[in-house]
């Protein structure tokens, strides 16, 4: 400021000297003063802007920025301002930016001249630059230019960058909201970008589809599962937006997972519709979709999400979506939550509160969480009371009522009243402490406090409609009260008691008619209305006494001022004294008032609250909001669930998809690892050398046994870190082929993170592929497919002949990173004699020629019980010859060898149905195999297929459009000669396998070994 | 989404609005004044208002209230937690959010809403990415800035927008590489008059503060990783480790961030670290009061109670307290009732006390409600719940760093009734 001020003085124009007192903004008299020179004020700023010196132009902007931050109006130097829009110095021209949208919309011809700019910043080779382009042409609100921006988002759309295309969709509600007639070409755009398969896109197009297009549901149906796929990656306000839209795509699409045990729980349902939904189900048993399924799996996570919006965005996903047993896991999430901020607590606990109703014992083991702080601001205090009612039942009523006892003492009497409401809620509702209750309550008459007497009357009051004849006394006791009570509507209750339940307390009443009609002129409307009925009703039961007070009071009553006393009291005049006039109701009046009525019912208010979408703003306010999409009720019966398929994904999908996350199978196969770990934490011995390897650094690492780890970590954990780079130089630079429907660049940069990925030779396509799934993770599994399947373990040695130690050898499946044309061979050692094994390590490798084994880093020691695991390579030169070799601990040397199936001499590829049909056309005649079989009875479907195959073979499916055939395709590791295989299916279980293969041997193998898999 | 954002101070003046659609007028502001005028504390303006064509969604920070107005269906949480995470921002970037800190830095606060929300709907709001886009001002730049004419906004996109780290920005260079992890532990807690727990829980974070060269990836392991049972992740952590094998593994985001907070239920006993002897009486037809409170430490396994302090709202009908504290100093506020006793350290041979009278109006009755009592207090190099991180590693980077981890327990809403 001081620099600023220096700068202004110097210059000491009379108007710099007003804008440096404007700047410091302390005196208003000042502010006032320039205030009268309005015309000129603005000179110096227009000066600076067209001088030449871009820190001059950057003051300047600055100080108009902050004019219109306070709310100022700067409009008259609009063309002052856009002139410098076009400025070299960036900060200049992003001031200038918020400037020309904040005020475009006034000065629309002068707005004009800058888009030209604007366009021309479109083409600009900066991403950044192109991208910003298009957010301030979207942003400015001048309905000339709808053409070119429609045509900037159309080009946007198949920008290369994804952060342009994110900016694309962005700028979609925008032109929407300016000209909505355009509409359909808006909704083409949406639906190119919903088909885009960065992350980076997917919340911000879902938010231009809810925008523009919410009921075309339809557009969802070819990128639900890529969405669902892609969730965990989005952005976290993408994933709410995405969230919210797939709970409204569900419920269109699935049933209801809830269909056969709905009513259980709802007791007021009709015994009819009960037996009819029973009926329906027996008729149909219920079965999950798969996409439903997924959705609930993909989703879960994020309940862990540090963002509340999230947490809250899956919780009503959960809520209406989930089966019943499952909604549960959401009231954990919910109840943290609790700790954060009160705005954020304000909401969560109303979305609770209507959620307790339907699912009480979801939150019950919760109960404490909600107990009220003195700290917590009323509303909170009064939400969470709220939400302890509803959870209140048999068994925890006497914690409840107990802790409730101690908000009574509050000073908070907002928060009193509103407890006291709430034991009254109790009470009705459990009929076990009503009479607690109700004398806990009668206690409170005597309370100092008159607005807790007040209340307490009221909840008295409906309490008694019960059982009054029990509680005469209590109705004396508030008799007495109406000398003290000045609070209307308790005065109010009180007197409708009296009158409703005159006959208990026969001699009570008529002196409080008495008491009341002297004070009747001073009462309240809403006590005089109290005291007419009571009158009237008195009249009918105990005229003799009454008749008198009674006509005094309607005479009052027909002069006041109010017209609805007049009224009342003229009416109830011609009802109750008979005269000639009155007609036959007069006979009925005793039964007209003092009819038996039903007990008022206590209901929540956040009753049936559901029927809004949780978390949404309507829900909030119990009303709709603008735009609000209502959430459709389940389907009779469920659309088809094939409008959802996409070839590639599908095929890939049947693979390998749903047993990926659901079941964990990665970690079957990482169990050693997970010994380890936990080894280390436990025994010192073991784990001290290693840790200290590994923390020196990760350049022995490739040498340790820690090798295996980090391989088959990379396969889960690191296939999202790889996703990370690639994106970058995707956009940017480099070359790009497309492959698959994938934009994968040819050379992967090595990423930085992972030291064994760099290892990885770039004919290690799979790898590749999976580091790419970013564009699609379905993808991924259909590439670790291998481990869907539980890795065969073949015995190297057995426990006997190694006196104690065994060793287990299966192939991982995985790429050997030191080596790619080797085949990764997991071992495992478990010392299962008494003593530790030392120093085990291999030695003697006798080969045949060609082959080459890189052996296992030594493993120092073995403690006796302890389970360690290695990986070896071995180069089987495309043969099945065993590789022979000794096995040799500090004392002991064993025999032991290595004999591949063929099937794992050989890694998966991907390919596309065309490619693979042009390359099965290269390798006919004598490369191809061809073998007739019956398919076993348990394997007559495609998945089963798929599954023994894969099995049997590292081989990977290839998409295929027939649903006869089944193809896959792999190449051999040392050779990398292609494999193709064919199961083609007939009727009845006949089959025919196909083979094409260059290497005849291994194909002749290859065709036995899957021939043997599918027909046991 | 969200169409304009109001700056609200205590006083009642709108100090800053910015717009994302067309203008809205502050007039619509009015509504928000109302409710303010109609709630009787600051904390219970709803956060929540629906006006005929606008809803304004608001809140309290740093006595700013920061009112959102919005035109249609949005979660409301949605907008909440923005807001909080601007003031997050503004926190991050100026030290202090307050009125004198937002209108100094007028130009940067109006930079980031830009880039924070675009028509609306949220941009970058990882300070990563923001501190790349436009640099935190500091003395020393805003000096070179005024000379040489340079300035705050970056001119490339930021790479980590276009990554699945968005949160760590590239080409992180330190020359010291250090991480340190902060484990606080909050203790949430009501005792009852007779000094037996209601409810209890802890609520932990780990804050982390990592200054690490490149792209590094490390794992966190605990000793006993039972003990969470429910957490919350920074986006960095990879759900699938924690959940097999409950290790946390991450690619760190540069500078400070809370990587974790978690909950340990109620049902694990919880350790309550300090009792409170109280005697607080009103006697009928006296017009004084008797007040007598004394602190000591329990199950603090050995570490010293510091930073106590013990407030308590008195009754309404208390004039004023006459008070002697055996150490620390105690304040009344008269007006407020609030009574605040700053104790310091809790000595385990000398128990500090607080004893003395308190006067009550004359004539007025006894107050029926008595006064809870909350205490706030830090225990050092201490996780209550026992937690402890048994290691953390670093993958992917050839230098050693420097690892530092701190415990610390605090009281949360630590609540005595009496």
């Amino acid at each position: 400021m001081q620099s600023l001020k220096h700068d202004f003085i110097t210059r000491s124009t009379p108007s710099a000297c007003f804008c440096v007192c404007f700047i410091n903004k302390t005196n208003c008299a000042v502010d006032y003063f320039c205030f009268l020179f309005s015309p000129h004020r603005h000179d110096d700023l227009k000066e600076m802007l067209d001088s030449n010196k871009d820190s001059l132009k950057l003051e300047a902007m600055k100080r108009i920025v902050a004019m219109i931050a306070r709310g100022k109006n700067a409009s008259d130097l609009f063309p002052a301002v856009v002139k410098n829009v076009a400025c070299k110095n960036i900060e200049v021209k992003k001031l200038v930016y918020v400037y020309l949208v904040r005020y475009a919309e006034e000065q629309q011809d002068l707005a004009l001249l800058s888009i030209s700019t604007f366009q021309r910043g479109l083409k600009d080779p900066n991403q950044l630059i192109r991208a910003s382009a298009l957010r301030v042409l979207s942003s400015i609100r001048v309905t000339i230019i709808v053409p070119i921006m429609m045509l900037a988002i159309k080009e946007a759309a198949s920008d290369m960058s994804p952060y342009v295309r994110k900016t694309a969709a962005h700028a979609i509600p925008k032109l929407y909201s300016l000209d909505p007639e355009q509409k359909d070409q808006l909704i083409e755009v949406i639906e190119k970008l919903l088909a885009d398969k960065t992350t980076l896109v997917a919340g911000s197009v879902v938010m231009a589809f809810e925008e523009v297009c919410p009921e075309r549901i339809d557009l969802i149906h070819k990128n639900y599962r890529k969405l669902c796929n892609l969730l965990i990656d989005v952005e976290e306000w993408g994933q709410v937006v995405i969230i919210n839209m797939l709970t409204r795509y569900a419920r269109t699409q699935f049933l209801n997972p809830n269909i056969n045990d709905e009513d259980e729980d709802d007791d007021e349902k009709e015994k009819e519709k009960k037996a009819e939904a029973a009926a329906m189900a027996k008729r149909k048993p219920y079965v999950m979709d798969p996409d439903h399924r997924l959705l609930l799996r993909n989703t879960k996570p994020l309940l862990q999400s540090r963002n509340a919006a999230v947490v809250m965005a899956v919780a009503q996903l959960y809520f209406h979506l989930a089966p019943k047993a499952e909604v549960g896991v959401i009231a954990k999430a919910l109840v943290r939550l609790l700790r954060s901020h009160s705005e954020v607590q304000f909401v969560v606990l109303q979305n609770v509160a209507t959620m307790t109703i339907k699912r009480r014992g979801m939150f019950e083991p919760y109960l404490k969480s909600f107990y009220i702080r003195s700290t917590d601001p009323t509303q909170i205090k009064v939400l969470k009371l709220e939400v302890l009612t509803n959870l209140a039942n048999e068994t925890n009523i006497s914690t409840i009522l107990r802790e409730f006892q101690t908000y009574i003492k509050s000073m908070d009497k907002d928060f009193v009243a509103a407890t006291i409401q709430a034991i009254g809620r109790c009470a009705t509702n459990i009929g076990e402490v009503r009479d607690t209750c109700l004398n806990g309550l009668v206690q409170l008459l005597s309370n100092r406090d008159e607005l807790v007497v007040a209340e307490s009357v009221v909840v008295i009051k409906k309490l008694l409609q019960m059982q009054p004849e029990k509680h005469s006394d209590i109705i004396k006791h508030m008799a007495k009260l109406t000398d003290n009570i000045q609070v209307p509507m308790a005065r109010a209750s009180i007197l409708w008691l009296i009158g409703e339940y005159c006959e208990h307390v026969p001699k009570i009443a008529p002196d409080v008619l008495r008491k009341m009609a002297k004070s009747f002129t001073n009462e309240e409307d809403i006590v005089k209305l109290q005291i007419i009925n009571l009158a009237a009703k008195l009249y009918l039961t105990n005229s003799k006494q009454t008749k008198l007070l009674t006509q005094y009071v309607l005479n009052l009553a027909k002069y006041d001022q109010n017209y609805d006393i007049r009224d009342r009291a003229r009416f109830i005049r011609q009802l109750i004294v008979p005269t000639e006039k009155s007609g036959a109701l007069s006979k009925y009046a005793k039964k007209l008032f003092l009819a038996l009525k039903p007990a008022p019912v206590l209901e929540s208010p956040f009753k049936d609250r559901d029927h809004f979408q949780l978390g949404s703003l309507s829900h909030l306010l119990n009303a709709k909001a603008g735009g609000y999409q209502e959430l459709p009720d389940w389907p009779e019966a469920a659309p088809d669930p094939s409008v959802r398929n996409v070839e590639v994904k599908e095929s890939v999908r049947a693979v390998g998809t749903v047993t990926y996350r659901d079941t964990g199978a990665l970690w079957v196969f990482r169990g050693p690892q997970k010994m380890e770990g936990s080894e280390e934490s436990d025994s010192a011995t073991a784990s001290d050398s290693r840790s200290g390897s590994e923390e020196s650094g990760s350049g022995s690492e490739s040498e340790s046994e820690e090798d295996s780890e980090s391989e088959e970590e990379e396969e889960e954990k690191k296939s999202k870190k790889k996703e990370l780079k690639k994106p970058v130089q995707e956009s940017e630079r480099c070359v790009c082929v497309q492959f698959a429907g994938l934009s994968l660049p040819v050379e992967p940069a090595p990423s930085p993170q992972v030291t064994p990925v760099n290892t990885l030779l770039s004919n290690s396509l799979v790898t590749d592929l999976e580091g790419l799934s970013l564009s699609d993770s379905v993808l991924s599994p259909a590439v670790s497919t291998p481990h869907v399947f539980a890795l065969k373990n073949y015995e190297l040695l057995h426990r006997i002949t190694g006196e104690g130690l065994t060793v287990e050898y299966c192939f991982s499946r995985q790429p050997f990173s030191p080596d790619a044309n080797m085949v990764a061979v997991q071992l495992q050692f478990t010392n299962n004699s008494s003593s530790d094994t030392k120093s085990l390590h291999m030695e003697d490798v006798k080969l045949q020629s060609g082959m080459r084994v890189k052996e296992f880093p030594e493993i120092e020691l073995l403690p006796a019980g302890e389970t360690a695991s290695a990986v070896m390579g071995i180069d089987f030169c495309d043969s099945t010859q065993a590789a022979n070799f000794q096995l040799c601990t500090h004392t002991k040397k064993f025999f032991v060898s290595i004999q591949p199936p063929v099937g794992e001499l050989m890694r998966t590829v991907f390919l596309t149905e065309n490619e693979f049909k042009k390359e099965q056309g290269q390798l006919m005649g004598m490369n191809e195999i061809t073998e007739k079989l019956t398919l076993d009875a348990r394997c007559r479907n495609e998945h089963a297929i798929v599954q023994r195959v894969t099995a049997a073979a590292n081989l990977s499916r290839v998409p295929c459009g027939s649903d006869k055939e089944c193809r896959f395709a792999g190449r051999t590791v040392t050779s990398s000669s292609l494999v193709l295989v064919t199961v083609a299916t007939r009727e009845e279980g006949a089959a025919q396998l196909t083979v094409n293969c260059e290497k005849m041997v291994i194909g002749t193998m290859l065709v036995k070994d899957i021939l043997l898999a599918l027909t046991q | 989404m969200i169409h304009s954002l109001f700056l609200i101070n205590a006083s009642g003046d709108i100090f800053l609005e910015k717009h994302w659609k067309s203008v809205v007028s502050r007039s619509v502001c009015d509504y928000f004044f109302e409710a303010q005028e109609r709630a009787t504390e600051p904390e219970n303006v709803p956060p929540v208002i629906s006006t005929p064509h606008h809803y304004l969604i608001s809140v309290l920070r740093h006595r700013i209230y920061f009112v959102a107005v919005i035109q249609s269906e949005v979660p409301p949480l949605f907008v909440i937690e923005f807001l909080h995470r601007v003031v997050d921002t503004f926190q991050d970037y100026f030290g202090v959010c307050t009125e004198a800190a937002i209108k100094d830095n007028v130009v940067v606060v109006y930079e980031l809403l830009e880039e924070m929300l675009d028509n609306g709907f949220p941009l970058a709001t990882e300070s990563n990415i923001l501190k790349e886009l436009i640099k935190p001002p500091t003395i020393l730049r805003t000096m070179v800035n005024t000379i040489t004419g340079s300035t705050n906004v970056g001119e490339q996109l930021p790479t980590g927008q276009l990554s699945v780290v968005p949160w760590r920005r590239t080409g992180v260079k330190y020359t010291n590489n250090e991480a340190y992890f902060d484990v606080v532990e909050e203790i949430d807690a009501i005792i009852d008059k007779s000094g037996s727990t209601i409810t209890a829980e802890i609520q932990g974070v780990i804050d982390a503060c990592v200054k690490l060269t490149g792209m590094p990836d490390l794992t966190l392991s605990f000793m006993n990783p039972r003990l969470l049972d429910d957490v919350s992740f920074h986006p960095c952590v990879r759900f699938k480790r924690w959940e097999a094998e409950r290790i946390l593994s991450f690619i760190p985001p540069d500078g400070n961030f809370r990587l974790l907070s978690y909950h340990v239920s109620s049902q694990n006993l919880v350790a309550i670290p300090v009792y409170v002897k109280h005697n607080i009486t009103f006697r009928e037809g006296s017009s004084q009061g008797r007040f007598d409170l004394t602190l000591g430490p329990k199950q603090t396994m050995g570490k010293a109670v510091e930073s106590v302090l013990v407030s308590s709202q008195l009754p309404r009908g208390v004039l004023n307290a006459n008070l002697n504290p055996s150490q620390g100093t105690y304040t009344f506020d008269p007006v407020t009732k609030l009574l605040t006793w700053d104790v310091g350290k809790i000595n385990p041979q000398k128990l500090p006390s607080l004893k003395g009278t308190m006067n009550l109006q004359a004539g007025a009755s006894k107050p029926d409600e008595n006064p809870t009592i909350n205490i706030q207090f830090k225990i050092q190099q201490m996780a209550i719940s026992g937690l402890k991180v048994n290691r953390l590693d670093m993958y992917g980077e050839k230098y050693k760093p420097f690892k530092g981890i701190k415990y610390m327990t605090k009281a949360g809403k630590f609540q005595v009734r009496t």
